[in-house]
């Protein structure tokens, strides 16, 4: 794996987004930085309000009203954040798909699942009614939607959770994107059906060459799926590698501490080792490092300016005014 | 440690049942039986953790609910420290709710939103304590937003100001201030964020050596119940699958369903999270309205055969820290 060369499929330099709130500015992503080959899984991991979200909505062209987006994502080579309304329109979905957190309000209730399905090919792909519902009733075989035929003629209420994201998957590979944004697709379900969702994405991965953009809180979910992980809190990155040396040779006091902070099946620990403190608030950010107050770590130097994302070795990115072995005196 | 002396709550075939009508239905019409709770026998000792988990709609929630007795029991009894809470009017089990409290799942919604943390914490006390003075009350508040870790001058702030994690904090400030003998905790750090789930979840732990408490502690999440648990309840539609002490339970699952929900759980581990053999279960919970006869799991269940469809199992003692409710266990391991 290698975060540098190969072709890359999305390239997003220095991303910003601020929210226009009546106390001030809000920085809710800050300098994100990272790359995407075709078939690339990378994964955007951080707590509510660390702004894994918003960079979705900001690649997407989702943003609320108050968002003002900075910085480039480039896109097959092409800038998709200062598209106009109409030339993003024929990007998503055919070109970027997104599955949202919640399967219940991303379907629209007064609507046949089938029609929601078929609407994205007619006005996407320009077919017929007739071809559309046949390659609809094929999406959702692929996705493992038992009895799709029948299901095509059946409300989203009259299904489970799982099968609300089925249907979620299946619209968003209709047009077989080349990047899937999926942001918390698994949260609201339970675990043996986040199970099969999982084993379904990584299958479609292999099937479709995709690459995924998965943002979750649940490292777990990412240690299954994703080449790539970038660690984000209050807004930034604090760490950025491939999945195995984040997992395994952590460097940024903050993963440390997540990672020591699961609660994990496989293990035996009586207690569980914390991070104190809460989460900085936007509003109100510290100068410096956003980590600081909870960091164990912390130094004045932390205090004063905010530590670059620099590469620490081949394909391993960490903010941090600490050295790895430690503090230099 | 567990024995017959040291029971603080007998659960003796517990049934709670909620009656169903369509919104469209005539008034002569009768509605269904909705099964939340069908049958759950338990025994909670003084001083332990109970953890109780399954998957949404398995009943744990109704459960928790039903031992305090905040929804009506359908049918069955809960016996604490020998008297049948069932049997208690309304003034009779409001005094007993001091040795019963309950902490909830969302920690901003369970709190008063007009009123002061200092407030809050007190209400207990200045129901069921009037005697004490308003000095009196404000010290043990002090004494106890200490022990919870809240800083003592936030009292006069009110809920919205604080995250989720130090509402959490004064859920169980409020929970405590009685010195009751059972807190039932209703999926606590669920809305938490991971850091801050493990800094709750230690939290509940001292308390519990400290005081002396027993807990409930209802997740949906097996490893965090792992984590804080001596004995672990795991539910199914209603029905209690399997029951067994924390180490039986996570080393050698009995039932296809716990083992199924066990290797679900994702790891943080690539190497291991890629490696392991997850048990699929296909389908999707049947209706609590019209549950499956029989063993409830058999539709999921990949060892399923006719005689499941027969006779529903009952927990089974395996060994004394072990029980199952599953008739094929013999043909499966």
């Amino acid at each position: 794996m290698n975060l540098s060369n190969t072709k890359k499929l999305l390239e997003v330099n220095r991303l910003r987004v601020n929210f226009r709130t009546p106390d001030g500015f809000v920085t809710a992503v800050n300098d994100l930085n990272f790359t995407l080959a075709q078939g690339e899984t990378l994964g955007i991991v951080g707590e509510s309000g660390s702004g894994k979200s918003q960079t979705a909505f900001a690649l997407m062209g989702l943003l609320a009203g108050n968002g003002v987006i900075e910085g480039e994502a480039r896109f097959n080579e092409q800038n998709i954040l200062t598209l106009n309304e109409k030339a993003m329109n024929r990007i998503r979905s055919k070109e970027i798909a997104m599955i949202f957190q919640d399967p219940m309000t991303s379907l629209n209730p007064y609507m046949k699942v089938g029609k929601q399905l078929m609407e994205v090919l007619i006005l996407h792909k320009g077919m017929s009614k007739a071809e559309a519902f046949e390659a609809s009733v094929k999406m959702l075989d692929a996705v493992k939607m038992p009895e799709a035929r029948k299901r095509m003629n059946m409300y989203p209420h009259e299904f489970s959770g799982g099968m609300r994201q089925r249907v979620m998957i299946a619209m968003a590979l209709l047009c077989q994107p080349k990047l899937l944004i999926a942001d918390e697709p698994t949260t609201a379900l339970d675990v043996t059906v986040q199970a099969q969702i999982l084993t379904l994405l990584n299958e479609l991965k292999d099937d479709f060459n995709t690459s995924i953009i998965m943002i979750t809180h649940d490292l777990g979910v990412v240690a299954g799926l994703c080449d790539k992980v970038l660690v984000m809190y209050a807004g930034q990155t604090m760490e950025y590698g491939t999945a195995e040396d984040v997992f395994y040779r952590p460097t940024h006091p903050y993963t440390q501490g997540l990672l020591k902070a699961i609660p994990r099946l496989d293990a035996d620990d009586e207690q569980l080792s914390t991070i104190p403190g809460n989460p900085p608030n936007l509003l109100q950010m510290p100068s410096g490092c956003p980590f600081q107050a909870r960091c164990e770590f912390a130094r004045e130097r932390c205090g004063e300016s905010i530590p670059p994302l620099e590469e620490y070795a081949p394909d391993q990115l960490r903010a941090c005014h600490k050295s790895v072995d430690g503090w230099v005196a | 440690m567990n024995t017959a002396n040291n029971i603080l709550m007998e659960v003796n075939n517990l049934k709670v049942h909620f009656n169903i009508k369509s919104d469209n239905a005539w008034p002569w019409e009768k509605g269904q039986a909705l099964k939340a709770v069908d049958g759950v026998n338990l025994t909670i000792y003084a001083g332990e953790t109970l953890g109780v988990v399954g998957e949404s709609g398995c009943g744990k929630s109704t459960l928790a609910r039903a031992l305090l007795r905040l929804v009506p029991i359908t049918e069955g009894n809960v016996v604490w420290l020998g008297q049948d809470l069932t049997d208690l009017d309304k003034k009779q089990m409001r005094d007993k709710r001091q040795e019963l409290q309950m902490i909830f799942q969302d920690p901003l919604a369970s709190l008063d939103p007009r009123m002061t943390v200092g407030d809050i914490i007190a209400e207990p006390l200045k129901t069921f304590r009037p005697e004490l003075s308003k000095t009196e009350v404000k010290a043990e508040v002090k004494a106890i937003m200490d022990r919870v870790g809240l800083l003592p001058n936030v009292i006069n702030r009110y809920p919205h100001e604080f995250s989720g994690g130090q509402c959490q904090r004064i859920g169980i400030a409020r929970a405590l201030i009685l010195k009751p003998k059972l807190i039932v905790c209703d999926e606590p750090v669920s809305a938490l964020d991971v850091s801050i789930q493990a800094q709750v979840v230690n939290l509940l732990k001292e308390l519990q050596a400290e005081m002396g408490l027993s807990l409930v502690f209802i997740a949906h999440d097996l490893s965090v119940v792992k984590h804080i648990s001596d004995r672990v309840l795991v539910m199914y539609l209603g029905n209690a699958v399997e029951l067994a002490s924390k180490r039986a339970l996570y080393e050698n699952p009995q039932h296809p369903y716990t083992k199924a929900l066990m290797s679900a759980v994702p790891v943080p581990d690539p190497k291991v999270e890629r490696g392991k053999k997850i048990q699929l279960l296909t389908g999707d919970l049947p209706s609590p309205i019209s549950p499956p006869s029989g063993c409830v799991f058999r539709t999921r269940c990949p060892h399923a055969n006719e005689g499941c469809a027969q006779q529903k199992p009952t927990l089974q003692i395996l060994s004394d820290e072990h029980q199952v409710a599953c008739s094929r266990l013999a043909d499966i391991t």
